[in-house]
């Protein structure tokens, strides 16, 4: 049985990191997920709208959901780990301040009604993955992992509600049952630099930097995350964060919807892998022929 | 959704975060957690002290510092205070006055740029245009040559799109962008 839901995916997703909807597809196409779309969806306006303009950055997020309560979606999964922020920010604003959510409706000509929530990439996989159900790990990822959840999974605590939020399990959870090691490492929900990597690339050598660098020294073979721009920082940036740092990482990073997609039998080709700047190899990996230790210098 | 400008910044703070910087006690966790203070010139918790005065003098000086353009929201500080500030939105606010009234610190020009360069392609789009954005920040800042190395790895990894996608309809989000005054 195919089970529908929204989706938004934003512009990330269908530009910079189309290997993270790619993945996300055959992952949903395993999970039995069909995912609906929102018809003629809006950017969420990012930091830049929050930045310079909270009205702004209130009213782009509410044309979305308003979008989707046209088409009848009643829960939306938001694959950014930024977009969701925003979305599901605008929702508890909307919620708590019936005067804000009229003065929306002025400016978009149509009220947000309460009816969609936004879900985040974990609390789909929970739903949707979950433990003891569901497809077979066909190809174990059997190798260290160091799982990074950046900034917007699990903050704002009273906005995201997760129960721990200096020390999240879930992702370690999903890794382990997929045939992976997790590591206990120190940068879990470190920030990267996000929004600051064209302006001040240098600020984002050095947060990024030290996220590469507590990974390796861990024992960790690849970061896995789920966020568009911590990937960005952390797989495009890696040159500036070399000559920052006066250091070579090969440590590679992807997206969780890569790793499940594959343990769950999606062929390697078919995850977008080669999009990323840092190489990686989960054949290799599996066979157990290649660590941090042992690969070739291969950024830039 | 909208406050005087020249009531004291934490009444601006309040009208339009419901945060109420009188309840900060100094306590500094904010300041020990910001993945960024030590590139501040004024560290969060000094902000907060700064506009709990109410004192215009001492507002100009919050809205003029460097570190609200640093803030990276990335809600570390809220997720440790004691009294449950949540200091990113304000942070927001300080932001808008600075930039609305051009009191933008000489070192955050370039990431204001950044803002606005994206939020153009928002307000043209619909939607972002990556190679769009980015040229407009390279117009804005004369920054011509950052990344220039990068770009034509990215290009061949097929994660740049040379054209952009966009809203259908484009009129509404014109209007969204009017009717808020960006």
């Amino acid at each position: 049985m195919v089970v529908q839901i929204g989706y938004f995916p934003g512009c990330s997703l269908q530009g910079s990191s189309r290997e993270f909807e790619q993945s996300l597809k055959a992952l949903a196409e395993k999970l039995g997920v069909s995912l609906e779309e929102i018809p003629d969806w809006n950017c969420c306006g990012a930091s830049a709208a929050h930045n310079l303009n909270n009205e702004l950055g209130l009213a782009l997020p509410a044309r979305i959901l308003i979008q989707a309560e046209r088409a009848g979606l009643e829960e939306i999964l938001v694959p950014c780990a930024a977009c969701f922020s925003r979305l599901a920010s605008t929702v508890h604003e909307l919620n708590k301040h019936a005067s804000v959510r009229r003065h929306l409706a002025d400016v978009l000509g149509a009220e947000y009604g309460g009816k969609t929530r936004p879900i985040n990439i974990l609390e789909f996989l929970g739903r949707f993955f979950p433990e003891g159900q569901g497809p077979e790990v066909i190809q174990p990822l059997a190798c260290k992992v160091a799982c990074y959840y950046g900034c917007l999974l699990v903050r704002p605590t009273e906005i995201v509600g997760r129960d721990r939020p200096e020390d999240p399990q879930e992702m370690d959870r999903l890794m382990s049952r997929v045939g992976a090691e997790p590591i206990d490492w120190a940068f879990k929900v470190d920030c990267c630099g996000a929004g600051l990597t064209i302006p001040r690339p240098d600020l984002v050598a050095r947060l990024s930097g030290a996220i590469l660098e507590d990974a390796t020294s861990r024992g960790a073979q690849i970061i896995v995350l789920a966020c568009p721009m911590c990937h960005t920082n952390l797989d495009m940036r890696r040159a500036d964060i070399e000559r920052f740092t006066g250091k070579r990482y090969t440590i590679p990073a992807i997206y969780v919807t890569q790793a499940i997609a594959y343990a769950l039998g999606v062929p390697a080709g078919e995850l977008g892998l080669k999009r990323h700047l840092v190489p990686i190899n989960l054949e290799k990996l599996r066979a157990g022929d290649a660590g941090p230790a042992s690969a070739p210098a291969t950024s830039q | 959704m909208s406050s005087n400008p020249s009531d004291p910044l934490a009444d601006q703070v309040f009208q339009m975060t419901g945060q109420s910087v009188a309840k900060c006690y100094q306590c500094g966790k904010c300041s020990a957690g910001c993945p960024l203070s030590s590139e501040m010139d004024l560290p969060p918790n000094q902000i907060l002290r700064l506009i709990q005065y109410g004192d215009p003098g001492l507002d100009a000086k919050a809205v003029e510092c460097y570190s609200i353009w640093l803030c990276l929201s990335c809600h570390t500080c809220s997720a440790r205070c004691p009294q449950g500030i949540d200091l990113p939105p304000v942070m927001d606010v300080l932001r808008q006055r600075s930039a609305r009234t051009g009191r933008v610190h000489r070192q955050a020009r370039k990431i204001v740029a950044f803002h606005r360069s994206f939020l153009k392609s928002i307000r043209s789009h619909g939607r972002l245009f990556e190679v769009g954005t980015i040229a407009s920040y390279k117009f804005r800042t004369g920054k011509f040559f950052q990344d220039l190395f990068l770009a034509p790895r990215i290009l061949l990894k097929g994660k740049l799109g040379l054209l952009p996608h966009s809203v259908c309809d484009r009129k509404q989000v014109r209007r969204v962008f009017e009717s808020t005054d960006e």
